[in-house]
């Protein structure tokens, strides 16, 4: 079975990413939720094993994303936008180490 | 703990209870087991992932540069319509490997075209070299993507089966096993003071019986 990925962010950090051929949604914040959980639905063709999220996006999608933690897809990666990142991709690696280990021994 | 009231003091219920505490230990022992060789793992995973994260996000800050000087120099306009119609296509085939029973998946990725150059879905009169310059860079970091969403997804499959395990390793060592053992701990008790009990009786009724043999004799 074939699967597709996304990118899903504001028009301008995902642009480029049309030309690799990826999946590409260029959204506002206040449409992302609808968008996303369009994404993850996927009705229409393929589901999508890879969802590229631009990290200004975690915030207001946090319930969504987080409900498909243990899910075994869609992965839902967060990535820098083109104004730089926030650090939010370290902060969930940090809180996985503190879910399994109790503590954040990093 | 509150055990005594719904156990039988009997020789098949603690016969029981030793097997079940015999279970328990063992698989308390593995589940330890099971918890610590996940815990290295993840930790293999989670070193991995950072250093693939930032090396992902250097990646696309210079992208994401190449590509704002891009839009500078292009009309807006122009470059939206230069990456419309995209030459390339992706498509990812999942496989699963079997990591201490966490199923994580392995991303094969595969392009529509073989040749490089169609990641530029445009001719080259319109378009200025620095967004060349930024898809370029974008699709040598997309490798690192690929292999960043795998091992992030591994690390949250894991943590979460960590999770699970340290559960139940704990709830083993400090309720159940410490349970069972009060258990059999009571019922043993009880047995003894039954035996006792047995004991002293019969002597009693020994002593009645030669009482009565006694005053026979008169």
């Amino acid at each position: 079975m074939n699967y597709r990925i996304a990118v899903i962010g504001d028009r301008e950090s995902v642009m480029g990413f049309r030309a690799l051929g990826l999946d590409v949604f260029p959204v506002e914040k206040e449409e992302a939720k609808a968008v996303f959980s369009g994404l993850v639905k996927a009705e229409q063709g393929p589901p999508y094993a890879i969802i590229y999220i631009t990290e200004e996006l975690l915030r207001p999608l946090r319930a969504e994303i987080s409900a498909l933690k243990d899910e075994l897809i869609p992965a839902v990666i967060p990535i820098p936008s083109k104004d730089g990142t926030l650090n939010l991709g370290m902060e969930a690696l940090n809180s996985a180490v503190e879910r399994a280990v109790g503590t954040n021994i990093l | 703990m509150a055990i005594s009231s719904d156990v039988k003091p009997t020789r098949m219920e603690l016969k029981r209870t030793k097997a079940r505490l015999k279970t328990a230990t063992r698989g308390h022992k593995l589940l330890k087991d099971k918890r610590d060789e996940l815990m290295r793992q993840f930790l293999l995973t989670v070193r991995e992932n950072k250093a693939l994260r930032q090396k992902v996000e250097a990646g696309l800050q210079e992208a994401m540069a190449s590509m704002g000087r891009a839009s500078q120099l292009m009309s807006p306009e122009i470059l939206e319509q230069s990456l419309l119609c995209p030459k390339q296509g992706v498509e990812v085939e999942l496989s699963l490997k079997n990591i201490m029973s966490v199923n994580i998946p392995e991303y094969v990725f595969r392009t529509r075209t073989d040749a490089a150059e169609d990641i530029f879905p445009y001719g080259y009169a319109q378009t200025s070299g620095e967004l060349d310059e930024a898809l370029e860079a974008l699709s040598l970091v997309f490798q690192d993507m690929l292999a960043l969403a795998q091992a992030e997804k591994a690390m949250q499959l894991m943590a979460a089966e960590i999770e699970r395990t340290r559960r139940r390793v704990n709830a083993l060592e400090y309720v159940m096993i410490p349970q069972m053992e009060e258990t059999i701990r009571y019922i043993t008790m009880k047995l003894e003071e039954n035996e006792r009990s047995t004991t002293t009786r019969l002597m009693k009724v020994k002593d009645q019986i030669l009482q009565e043999a006694h005053e026979f004799d008169y």
